[in-house]
């Protein structure tokens, strides 16, 4: 078949981020042609105030060298800018005579500076902030001349100001605010940045309206030709050898005008786009980044611009889903040593309720401004390590509502998901290790993302192994990567993240499509959702299958293959491929029968290892793969059954010895145990479940830190959910007290099923929780009692028909899984 | 000359599964089978920390290491980038239902 022909006209950051997204969906798709004004690859343009300062070299912050377009068969012409685009004859001219033929068009010819139209706003020692070739040109100036002036504090000018301050400069920047950022920043904020400044050497002028800019003289009165002061309506003048204008920028849509595409008027300038980014003009044509006007708004910031670029990207591929609905920004200002963060509205206003904390003393200011329980918008200063958290809690829409006392002292004060933020990234030494899993320090994290360019955590996951094992250093690995890429850094936020490289559907989408749609295989998912793999991965498999037996017990068939190998062989893989055999001892209750039996069974398969496990039962391990069948056999034989203790399932009830035999016990512990631990035999969920049931709030079996724990009281029981003693250590919160033992049953269990069919795969209860909230969870099983027994009668029925799996994988087929193929010499 | 020897039916091995050959006095091999009838084997050895690859999960034409999720095509015994490394390949063929080995 013959390939379409795609051009791309701007060869930057987002429309060749179009391009790589383009190539991982669809990479044979198209002939590619890109034409870039400047004789470059692509750059990082955010990187250049880093450039400027000093701080990176121009090799740090190409993202795309020429190699890559030779290598992806990617026409690169460097340097040529596209004059005129003929939609009728579908072709792009350059000015030196260059033409390309295209299917279809993607423009991403971005901004130019704005100049103001005053007196003298062209003479040579005036610039704009924008490319590689302005940053040397300003990197020229600082060392040759003294004064710069810099018109405009915004993020831009503050960051040039900066740059050139510190190449040696003298530099006051002119502002027509009346305090600096203004659309960043609010007043209390912007004061405090602005003495910091101050302190390094900065100067301002606020409120100033620029009237000229004048010519210098030599020593002979006569003009030299280049800029030499800067005067004000006011009358006051200034020296400037050097003049930055950093007063917002023009989306560059002039190109798409003259060919008759449409491009607002008044005040939203901008190539229209609708939500598939295509030009609202002419279908073949598609528009992404800073030149678009999507909904009214044209973006400046680079996050938007990937996140248009990936909804392009996959509308060119052909897929059509997806559509862009607008982006929520934030911002951080690349000031070395000053942290300055903001996102959203915090303009206040009718409904609003502001939440501030301010140090002067200590230069910490934070603001969190809340409208009907969400975030609305922030702006923090000295402190910004919680503002990806606050971007993420109000790009979730999530309620604060719960978490309101604690929410200006950080997410590390909150017992979230791990050791997110525990640590301060920006603060940390080089060598300071983030990943305990894998050793991974933050040298190592910093330096691939700067050399391998890397935006996305997945990208930092993969590159550096950092947060790919236990992922409770992920909240601070996504700090280094904000704090390192700055504003390119996209929260991406967990309802929309997808379940892995095979999809863009979030756990949420697939869930929802599976009952929604009736599926029950894995193919009619990868089908109706159009997977981009045949049959998924290591990550999507194990969780489209659980949501499958989850959704559609008894109906949707169990696939081994979609499961991680511990589920597959009913044992624990060990690091020598050896695997781990636990039967299960109901509530932790034994007989001397069955430790008779274990005893024999560990002789007999010469198990090199027996240990007391934390879930009071028994290990055994060091068994080979081959002799699991009969172990197990034996095992069976003496009554006993799986424990589960591999599995995304039920674990262990652990028990106190309880009213039984406890001189303070008020209720029969370990029967309870045995009683629910009987109920969830072979159940399966998103992530492991541990119980625990003590007699007497001493609370022995340690029911605090369990998914479901019971206390006994004299009166009944205290349910307590969402505990975790694991990864970090989570303290399970108060349900609800019922009276009966039929009651912990019910309520346990409804609380198990609605975690079964709401929680996503590898969520413990604490996240689910998290997420969801206790009070939805207390309003589904506590507070409406028909609904606690349905769900309760619902995980009834999906148990009905459990079975020992150690029984079922002996017959047949499965047991071929277990037997090597022996070949002769 | 290639020494083909037949390990077992095609339907022995479950599909997107696989089977250990165990031969004698040597490593074993991993025999995987993926969604479309297609076989392939490798050293049963991650390169990495040496996990049993034939107990990973088969997709598309890969084969993720159970131990610390590392990914090996399964034509090339290559490692899947950004991972680095390789495990050896073994010839392999389907003939009447029968799967061949190269030793």
């Amino acid at each position: 078949m013959k390939k379409m022909k795609l051009v791309l006209v701007g060869n930057g950051m987002a429309g060749v981020r179009t391009i790589e997204e383009l190539l991982k969906l669809a990479p044979d798709l198209y002939d590619i042609t890109v034409f870039g004004a400047e004789p470059h690859g692509n750059y990082n343009r955010i990187l250049l105030s880093p450039v400027l300062a000093g701080e990176m070299t121009l090799p740090e912050i190409m993202l795309n060298d020429l190699d890559w377009y030779g290598d992806n068969g990617i026409t690169l012409h460097a340097g040529r800018k596209v004059v005129k685009i003929d939609r009728v004859r579908r072709k792009v001219l350059a000015g030196d005579g260059t033409e390309a033929d295209y299917d279809r068009l993607l423009l991403a010819t971005g901004s130019t500076p704005f100049i103001p139209p005053i007196p003298g706003n062209d003479l040579p020692g005036v610039l704009g902030y924008r490319d590689i070739a302005d940053t040397e040109a300003m990197i020229e100036a600082a060392g040759k001349y003294r004064h710069a002036v810099v018109i405009g504090a915004g993020l831009l000018g503050l960051e040039a100001a900066n740059g050139l301050m510190l190449r040696g400069m003298d530099v006051t920047v002119v502002h027509l605010g009346e305090w600096i950022m203004e659309r960043q920043l609010d007043r209390a904020a912007a004061d405090m940045l602005q003495a910091s400044l101050e302190a390094k050497g900065m100067k301002f002028l606020l409120a100033r309206q620029t009237e000229a800019l004048l010519p210098a003289r030599n020593a002979q009165g006569g003009m030299n030709g280049r800029v030499g002061a800067v005067r004000f309506k006011d009358g006051m003048e200034i020296p400037a050898d050097l003049v930055v204008v950093a007063a917002g920028i023009r989306p560059n849509y002039e190109l798409a005008e003259s060919a008759g595409l449409y491009c607002g008027s008044g005040r939203v300038r901008g190539i229209h786009v609708s939500d598939t980014l295509q030009t609202v003009t002419d279908p073949r044509i598609y528009a992404v980044g800073e030149c678009v006007a999507h909904r009214g708004i044209a973006y400046g910031l680079v996050a938007p611009l990937f996140e248009q670029g990936k909804v392009c990207a996959n509308h060119l591929a052909n897929f059509g889903i997806g559509r862009y609905e607008g982006s929520v920004t934030s911002t951080k200002l690349k000031v070395t040593g000053i942290d300055v963060f903001s996102a959203g509205d915090f303009s206040g206003g009718p409904g609003t309720e502001d939440i501030v904390l301010h140090d002067r003393q200590g230069g910490v200011y934070k603001r969190v401004v809340l409208k009907d329980d969400r975030i609305v918008g922030s702006v923090l200063y000295g402190d910004t390590a919680d503002g990806s958290w606050y971007f993420q809690l109000m790009k979730d829409r999530q309620s604060v509502a719960e978490i309101r006392d604690h929410l200006m002292f950080g997410q590390n004060k909150l017992g979230d998901a791990g050791h997110k933020g525990e640590n301060r990234a920006a603060s940390m030494p080089d060598t300071a290790e983030v990943c305990g899993c894998n050793g991974v320090c933050k040298g190592t994290i910093v330096k691939a993302i700067k050399e391998k360019g890397l935006f996305t955590l997945d990208e930092v996951k993969k590159h550096t192994k950092a947060a790919s094992s236990c992922g409770s250093c992920t909240g601070l690995v996504e700090q280094i990567l904000a704090s390192t890429v700055g504003g390119a850094y996209q929260a991406v936020s967990a309802n929309d993240k997808p379940v892995c490289a095979c999809t863009e559907h979030s756990h949420k989408v697939v869930r929802e499509a599976i009952f929604k749609h009736h599926l029950t295989s894995k193919e009619a998912v990868f089908d109706t959702l159009n997977w981009r793999t045949p049959n998924g991965c290591d990550k999507c498999r194990p969780a489209v299958n659980y949501y499958l037996i989850s959704s559609w017990p008894h109906e949707a068939k169990d696939d081994p293959q979609s499961r991680f190998i511990n589920e597959r062989a009913h044992a624990n893989i060990q690091k020598d491929g050896t695997y781990s055999v636990v039967p299960r001892m109901w509530g932790g209750l034994t007989t001397p029968a069955e430790l008779r039996a274990i005893a024999d069974a560990a002789e007999k398969y010469q198990v090199p290892t027996v240990k007391v496990t934390g879930g009071q039962r028994i290990d055994l391990l060091g068994v080979k793969k081959e002799d699991l069948p009969k172990i197990w056999a034996d095992l069976n034989a003496a009554g006993m059954v799986s424990g589960h203790a591999y599995g995304k399932s039920i674990r262990t009830v652990k028990t106190c010895v309880g009213a039984e035999h406890c001189r303070f016990g008020t209720q029969l512990a370990m029967d309870m145990g045995v009683k629910l631990e009987k109920m969830l035999f072979d159940m399966y969920a998103p992530h492991k479940v541990k119980l625990a049931v003590s007699g007497c709030p001493r609370n022995c079996a340690e029911a605090g830190i369990k998914d479901v724990g019971v206390i006994g009281v004299d009166s009944g029981y205290e349910l307590y959910v969402g505990g975790n003693g694991g990864i970090k250590t989570e303290v399970a919160q108060y349900l609800c007290k019922v009276g009966s033992d039929e009651e912990v049953m019910e309520y346990a269990g409804a609380f198990l099923q609605l975690y079964r069919e709401e929680g996503w795969y590898l969520e413990r209860t604490v996240h689910w929780l998290d997420r969801v909230g206790l009070d939805y969870v207390k309003a589904k099983v506590v507070e409406d009692g028909e609904n606690r027994r349905r769900l309760h009668a619902r995980l009834l029925d999906a148990l009905k028909d459990a079975r020992d799996p150690w029984q079922t994988s002996r017959e047949e087929e499965a047991v071929k899984q277990f037997i090597p193929i022996k070949v002769e010499a | 000359m290639t020494d083909w020897k037949r390990i077992c039916l095609l339907d022995d091995i479950p599909r997107l599964g696989s089977r250990v050959v165990r031969r004698p006095g040597e490593d074993d091999i991993a025999v995987f089978r993926n969604a479309d009838d297609e076989v392939f084997a490798l050293h049963d050895q991650c390169p990495h920390k040496g996990g049993p690859l034939s107990q990973g999960i088969v997709h598309g034409r890969k084969v993720t290491c159970p131990l610390h999720g590392w990914n090996f095509n399964l034509q090339d015994g290559q490692a899947v980038a950004p991972d680095v490394g390789a495990c050896a390949s073994f010839a392999v063929k389907v003939e009447g239902g029968e799967v061949w080995l190269a030793t």
